[in-house]
């Protein structure tokens, strides 16, 4: 795939995720628009995973701790052919299988997360594992900002150091707002590039939007050998919709039908752009 | 009524070392994880026959929780290892979520359950985890009563798939049961038959339990004694078809009433055969700093509080 067939998937992908989001009435809206990038590049250019055989013991590991951000996770799995994309006109649906939050009845998905602070100690339970069978496959998981307060997610930073996990990637949607505000307001962690360096990761910060950038970083890992690898991705949330971005109102907001013309309009005009 | 021998006073926790160990030398899929309570544990062995497969955590539940079930993801059967408290209550989300409703093939391993933790009082004694663990879907919940039993159930849940909470406890109690008996996850054992009254217990007052029934025997009261180490899955049958008979029952357990075996048992009773019952438990309460004899006898659990019951439900028949 080309870099402008790459640019002009996530622009497709955030146009289905609006759309489903629309038709369901239903979730995170702004998380899933900047994390579209994130997981456009995992996906189409970094994973070793194959829809037809999931199942692979040496498929590289993927777990999104920020799991509400589910509707950006399922439409990057249905485009790289896990399933059908029409399924997801049943999300949020009663006796759907594509919830609200990742499960595994959904082919691809490795985990059921939602609750947050599980995603990344889980990963450095999947490492070790890696580890101790002498696999070379690689872990990956995504954390919100939001949750960086969990103290789970501290305890296993500890772990990942001390177990010199150089097979996992944390990777961390750093769009700086949560559900209430900014995480400044909320609680505010400061440099978050410190604190990891600290913690004894290797620590690279790139633009979460642009993917060759994201690319160079979550494939030329380890960063450092025997050091756990830590990505800063600065992102916007709501990326991409003009009146979305940085507006926390959609953190959980659903386009009204004038809303969400205006957004496929705005969507359109980037792929021409391309 | 039959004797039971004391073989030799032990600890349920040492039952999980030594089971551990066994582990250790036959399947090389299991891995131990502790949050620095290695020496409560019991784990020592295990952890200098297979360095590799031991994984120290730190005092960090929670993470050692997730960590179990991405280990799970790559094949593994691990084991955690803590106090009771610290493997249920602290770290009861990351059970729900990441372990049960994930169906993922963690083994939680808890020592120091219950009031004969002792001497550290409330903040250690948990009286509520069996009700914590056994509303979770999927959940087995495990209680063993000594040593040769401890030791049984903790190899018999490697070889069962899906979570598993296994309780055990810190004083040593005695060991009566064979040590070559076969453990089976969900189904009870007939440790003395009898025909007035029925005694279900678990954990440490099983034991107590037979020391009632000579009690009671001596007063020509005959009590069929029944070991339910497993109390979810529960098995009904065997509950079912001793109250047909005695037509009434005491229930005993090192637990709050609330939540405990009791309920579980009250649980099939009320809707198959309504039958009158006892229950030998804490009283929603926490416990306190004691001997385990102390509070046990202070918190009415031990072989005096079971015979009161005993009569006292006899003349509800």
């Amino acid at each position: 795939m080309t870099d402008r067939e790459m640019k002009l998937k996530s622009v497709y992908l955030r146009k289905s995720l609006l759309k489903y989001i629309y038709k369901a009435k239903a979730g995170h809206t702004g998380g899933s628009l900047s994390c579209t990038d994130i997981l456009n590049v995992l996906y189409n250019r970094v994973l070793n995973v194959d829809p037809k055989n999931f199942k692979n013991p040496d498929r590289d590991r993927y777990i999104q701790s920020k799991g509400h951000c589910v509707e950006a996770l399922f439409v990057t799995l249905a485009n790289r052919g896990f399933f059908p994309e029409s399924d997801l006109e049943t999300l949020c649906q009663y006796q759907s299988h594509y919830i609200g939050h990742p499960t595994k009845k959904v082919n691809g998905v490795e985990q059921n997360t939602g609750a947050l602070g599980h995603g990344l100690p889980i990963c450095v339970g999947e490492a070790i594992a890696a580890k101790l069978d002498n696999k070379t496959h690689r872990v990956f998981t995504l954390l919100g900002d939001g949750e960086l307060p969990e103290g789970s997610n501290w305890e296993a930073f500890l772990s990942a150091y001390h177990y010199k996990l150089d097979n996992l990637y944390a990777i961390l949607d750093y769009n700086k707002q949560q559900i209430t505000g900014s995480n400044e307001e909320v609680m505010n962690t400061g440099s978050v590039r410190d604190k990891l360096e600290t913690f004894g990761w290797s620590v690279k910060e790139v633009d979460g939007h642009d993917l060759k950038e994201l690319e160079a970083a979550l494939n030329n890992g380890p960063f450092e050998t025997g050091k756990p690898n830590f990505i800063v991705a600065h992102t916007v949330k709501g990326k991409g919709v003009s009146y979305m971005e940085g507006n926390i109102k959609w953190h959980h907001g659903v386009p009204s039908q004038e809303e969400y013309e205006l957004a496929q309009s705005e969507l359109t005009e980037a792929e021409a752009e391309i | 009524m039959k004797k039971y021998i004391d073989q030799g006073k032990n600890d349920t926790r040492s039952g999980y070392g030594a089971g551990m160990t066994e582990l250790g030398r036959t399947n090389p899929n299991v891995v131990a994880l502790c949050a620095d309570l290695v020496g409560s544990l019991k784990i020592q062995t295990f952890i200098d026959e297979n360095p590799e497969r031991f994984f120290q955590v730190g005092i960090a539940e929670a993470n050692m929780m997730g960590i179990a079930a991405g280990l799970t993801i790559g094949g593994k059967i691990p084991f955690t290892g803590t106090f009771a408290n610290f493997s249920t209550g602290r770290v009861y989300d990351q059970i729900r979520q990441s372990i049960a409703y994930s169906d993922k093939n963690v083994k939680i391993c808890a020592s120091h359950a219950g009031l004969t933790l002792g001497e550290d009082g409330a903040t250690h004694q948990i009286l509520e985890d069996i009700g914590l663990m056994k509303m979770l879907p999927g959940m087995t919940v495990i209680n063993p009563c000594d040593y040769n039993q401890t030791k049984a159930a903790t190899i018999a849940i490697a070889e069962h798939h899906g979570p598993v909470y296994l309780r055990f406890g810190r004083p040593k109690v005695a060991n009566f049961t064979p040590v070559d008996q076969k453990f089976e996850i969900g189904k009870a054992l007939m440790l003395n038959e009898g025909t007035d009254v029925t005694i279900v217990a678990t954990g440490h007052l099983v034991w107590e339990a037979l020391i009632a029934a000579e009690t009671l025997e001596n007063q020509g009261i005959s009590a069929e004694v029944i070991n339910i180490h497993t109390i979810k899955p529960l098995d009904d049958e065997a509950i079912l078809k001793s109250v047909k008979k005695t037509g009434c029952i005491v229930t005993a357990e090192e637990h709050n009433y609330l939540g405990g075996l009791g309920e579980s048992v009250a649980r099939v009773l009320s809707t198959q055969h309504p039958t009158p019952q006892e229950f030998v438990a804490t009283n929603d309460t926490f416990g306190e700093s004691g001997t385990p004899e102390q509070l046990m006898e202070k918190y009415g659990l031990n072989n005096k509080a079971i015979v009161e019951a005993v009569l006292s439900v006899l003349k509800r028949k």
